[in-house]
């Protein structure tokens, strides 16, 4: 229960905090593969597509019990009294805790600062807040009892408009006040300097809304107590990081707990954490003896699980006539919600682009909302949104083509890691590849369409600020037939993480991927992996999958070598067989007579540290072409590519997945997604997939086109690998923007770009 | 509602008690009668309430299920909880999402939009009831083939729409896939895997491929 550690800049204090990783010495590059890169179809596809997967969802254990929530209806108010009596009396119940339990006391919301808030707070400071939980013989009689819970609250003020709640008059949400972090600037160079000496200057405010995650799986967990240990099933990215926070909350050794998630249903950074759900279902577990399992309905995760916080962005930028970006002068706000967290990051701001002079002011204020959460690129999309339509102002102005200007400032050092090179920079290639696969000269040639559908095209580009977490371990069994079994306790989020760790293992050893198993995800029977979020499953516990898989090798050859009375430098392994020097005769691992005898080799894998003085970062440009009603506001993307430059491709079929995932999920940032908050009342209005529009199948382009850089990057990893998830969707919603004022000739600053922003764009634009 | 006891001679009509049935909507028509009723006369006539169970008779891929259900439970619900059917997955439990799709008589359904009690008389299928043991339907085979998911958890739903959509357009242009699948959201936007997909399991289809 840290304070989420996940924003901007807060991330790269993390990574330049001491490495613990133990000092291996890393294995040398790969040069061309064969199955590492492929389109290897899903390991796990069967389960997946046969229904045969186990989701936390789907868990059912003898005698378990359902819990269902009690929510303060109110967005500010403090619990008077509550009354369980009805509830108790209602058939099924078994135990209910209320903010009177004494397991209610369990401090909540951990900071630098202290406890922000306790499991059952009887201070709502927002609408969904919990109040009391119950467990019961059905879902059906829990949510019962449920509603014969009676509270009686005291109403508070409360503010949800953020930028009012920075104002000294607004209701407050905690003692400390509404902001209490004080605002961080970030800068390098002289920009009031620069500014005096500028060609062109832009200078614009953007406001992006709030997004939800809404994995299609809802939160939840399943808890059983067995002698004083905790088993628990949690739709989760990490299973360490709910195991140590859980551990903490119950006061527990990290090894009295054991979570697992081997499948779980979505995650985008909303499942990072330790949840309230997880706790009550390991408290209503002890109290009555039985398995209790927790899930959220709909509306829980639409309220309380997280989001993508509200940001708003002005930034002045500047540049000189020969397209050299002078200076960027930013100030960002975010709302974190009810409880501090980071709500803002200027990574992107600062080191997308060259530029000698730029500064970066961010706050965070807090509301009466459910809290922000990590969301795929916390903070970056907001940014890109701002940034890149700001670039696309100074091209104009300039009249620069978007894509030349944006070479024309193409890093070549990370400028917020003291000048630190890169392993590798695609931006460039991005840029460019992207544009000749899109046609982009062609089409900024092409005339205005008559009629009142206006076609445009945009694009923009973007980073991901973070190399990975330090360390993995992987323990790598090669059984006596040959085949091999991978234990890593990284989650698969849905990204293919298990197959690319079958494919690395099939490339070192020839063992082929069907015959690889890969256990995963369960802190007590898998290795410590970070979470998966950050982009950095891959690239941090694939190189430690590549070392057990060398870890093997060692002892096997020395095997066979004894075996076979030949010198063991005269012997390789090759698609799962020794093969002798100056020897056709190849020697299958099943007919070694000695891994017979052991039954298995077990490898030890650990992902060495980042290179010094370096650091391998992905990039992204994408280019939309959007198609915009003029009459009725609609805008439809209808073709789109998207270059990445993420190193190595691991995997050819679940790269492009996560390309199309990004931008789908972008095509909602800037175009249908929004929280919708009651000014009236601070009760959420968008507590539906009917009332908050996430994309359907009719929102994807099908004219689609991922474009993989593929670079060969010989240092960030001995994988070469660079983040994915993230970078994907970063640009996106940016250069649908583009892509819209291209069309339509007016600028839309805030997100999402709704019908009606469209029409009052164009009507304001008439009228001037 | 309909008269569902008139149907084709195929499938489970003749095992089923037409008056059971009727006497299901009968209690749940008094129910909805004690909603709108005025005087506290009509109240008292409500002869149960939501909670107390109904048998029922659910034909599911292929099996006949004799079970005690509350009227207000949902079919997903009951796949679920009771026939430990976890294939179909609850997304939103309001006829939002789309990933508890099964079929009923062969068209796609809502499972969460369905009680238990209406799908009586009619052969449902799930995911559970589309592949021949181990041996995967040719959907489901397009879907792994072209990577037509992420997290999985949209992933049978998607699957019994794709399905839903191929039974009644054998060879559907790639709008009317995207038209027909747009009832399933996938929030990891896999959509353009899950369109090739759904072509290649038609064309697989087309040439007299599996199924």
């Amino acid at each position: 229960m840290r304070e989420p550690n996940i924003y901007g800049s807060d991330t790269l204090d993390a990574e330049l905090a001491p490495q613990f990783a133990p000092a291996t010495s890393d294995l040398p590059p790969w040069g061309k593969t064969t199955v590492v890169g492929a389109a290897v179809p899903r390991i796990d596809g069967h389960d997946r597509v046969g229904g045969t997967a186990i989701y936390t969802r789907d868990i059912a254990l003898p005698g378990m019990l359902h819990c269902a929530i009690v929510h303060s209806p109110h967005a500010h108010a403090m619990v008077k009294r509550i009354d369980t009596t009805a509830a108790k009396a209602m058939p099924g119940v078994h135990a209910i805790i209320t903010c009177d339990s004494p397991e209610a006391k369990i401090p909540w919301i951990l900071t630098n600062q202290g406890a922000f808030s306790q499991l059952l707070d009887p201070h709502c400071r927002y609408e969904g807040e919990e109040v009391a939980a119950i467990a019961a013989e059905t879902p059906l009689q829990a949510a019962d009892a449920a509603r014969m819970i009676v509270v009686e609250y005291d109403v508070l003020p409360m503010v949800v408009n953020y930028e009012v709640a920075t104002k000294p008059d607004a209701p407050k949400l905690h003692a400390v006040g509404n902001q209490p972090s004080p605002a961080r600037t970030s800068q390098r160079g002289d920009v009031e300097a620069a500014f005096a000496k500028a060609d062109a200057v832009v200078e614009r405010t953007f406001h992006t809304s709030c997004e939800m995650h809404v994995p299609l799986e809802v939160h939840g967990s399943v808890a059983q107590w067995d002698s004083g240990k905790l088993e628990v099933w949690d739709s989760t990215q990490g299973v360490y990081a709910v195991r140590d926070s859980l551990a903490l909350a119950l006061k527990l050794p990290l090894s009295s707990v054991r979570v697992s998630s081997h499948f779980m249903g979505g995650g985008f950074g909303g499942k990072l954490e330790l949840g309230k759900y997880t706790v009550f279902a390991a408290v209503l577990a002890r109290m009555t003896g039985r398995a209790v399992k927790c899930v959220l309905t709909r509306e829980d995760t639409l309220r309380s699980v997280g989001n993508r916080p509200a940001n708003t962005i002005s930034i002045k930028a500047a540049a000189r006539k020969d397209g050299t970006l002078l200076a960027l002068d930013a100030t960002l706000l975010g709302a974190s919600g009810a409880y501090p967290t980071g709500a803002t990051s200027s990574y992107m701001l600062l080191d997308l682009y060259t530029c000698a002079n730029v500064r970066a002011v961010e706050s965070s204020v807090l509301i009466n909302a459910g809290q922000a959460r990590a969301f795929r690129a916390p903070g970056y999309p907001q940014a890109a949104w701002a940034l890149e339509q700001v670039m696309d102002e100074l091209a104009g102005k300039l009249g620069m083509d978007p894509v030349e200007f944006r070479l024309k400032n193409i890093p070549v050092v990370s400028q917020l890691r003291s000048g630190q090179p890169y392993t590798s920079t695609g931006l460039a290639d991005c840029l460019r590849d992207g544009a000749e696969k899109f046609g982009w000269a062609a089409a900024r040639k092409r005339p205005a369409n008559k009629g009142h559908v206006k076609r445009g095209i945009g694009i923009a580009a973007g980073m991901w600020g973070s190399p990975g977490g330090p360390t993995a371990t992987v323990i790598l069994k090669l059984y006596a037939d040959g085949s091999a079994n991978v234990n890593s306790g990284a989650a698969d989020i849905g990204t293919g993480t298990k197959t690319i760790f079958a494919q690395v293992v099939a490339e070192e050893l020839g063992v082929p991927v069907e015959r690889v198993s890969v256990e995963n995800a369960d802190t007590g029977t898998t290795q410590y992996a970070p979470s998966s979020g950050g982009s950095q499953t891959v690239l941090v516990t694939t190189p430690a999958v590549r070392s057990a898989a060398a870890d093997v090798k060692t002892p096997l050859l020395a095997l066979a070598a004894e075996e076979l009375k030949i010198d063991v430098d005269k012997l390789t392994i090759r698609d799962g067989n020794i093969e002798i020097a100056g020897d056709t005769k190849k020697v299958p691992f099943s007919a070694l007579r000695s891994l017979a005898q052991r039954q298995q080799l077990v490898g030890v894998g650990r992902r060495a540290p980042h290179p010094v003085g370096k650091v391998g970062l992905p990039f992204a440009a994408h280019f939309a072409e959007v198609e915009v009603n003029t009459r009725t506001g609609e805008v439809r993307v209808v073709r789109y590519v998207a270059a990445q430059d993420s190193g190595r491709v691991m995997n050819a079929l679940t790269f492009e997945n996560q390309v199309l995932g990004g931008v789908t999920m972008g095509i909602g940032f800037g175009l249908t997604e929004q929280r919708v908050l009651d000014r009236q009342t601070g009760k959420l209005a968008s507590g539906s997939w009917h009332d908050y529009k996430i994309p359907t199948a009719m929102d994807f382009p099908v004219d689609f086109q991922c474009v993989p850089i593929d670079l060969q990057d010989k240092e960030c990893n001995s994988v070469g690998a660079k983040g994915l998830g993230e970078p994907a969707t970063i640009p996106a919603a940016a250069a649908i923007a583009n892509a819209v004022c291209n069309a339509i000739g007016a600028r839309i600053y805030d997100a999402p770009i709704t019908p009606a922003s469209i029409v009052n764009a164009l009507a304001s634009k008439g009228g001037k | 509602m309909s008269d569902r006891g008139n149907k084709g001679p195929c499938g489970p009509q003749k095992h089923v008690n037409r008056r059971g049935f009727l006497t299901t909507i009968s209690t749940s028509a008094a129910a909805a009668v004690v909603v709108g009723a005025a005087t506290p006369v009509a109240a008292e006539a409500a002869p149960r309430d939501a909670t107390e169970p109904t048998p029922i008779v659910l034909y599911v891929n292929g099996r006949k299920y004799r079970l005690a259900v509350e009227p207000r439970e949902t079919l997903i619900s009951v796949l679920r909880e009771r026939l430990g059917l976890t294939g179909s997955k609850p997304g939103c439990e309001r006829g939002e999402c789309g990933a508890c799709t099964v079929l009923l008589d062969g068209s796609t359904r809502y499972s969460c939009m369905t009680l238990a009690v209406e799908a009586q008389d009619h052969i449902i299928t799930t995911i559970e009831g589309l592949a021949n043991g181990e041996e995967l339907s040719d959907v489901q085979q397009a879907f792994i083939h072209e990577d037509g998911y992420q997290c999985g958890f949209c992933t049978p739903g998607q699957v019994m729409a794709a399905e839903g959509l191929l039974r009644k357009n054998p060879k559907p242009s790639i709008d009317e896939v995207r038209l027909g699948m747009s009832g399933n959201l996938c929030r990891c936007g896999a959509y353009g895997h899950i369109f090739k997909a759904v072509q290649q399991a038609a064309s697989t289809r087309q040439s007299g491929g599996a199924k």
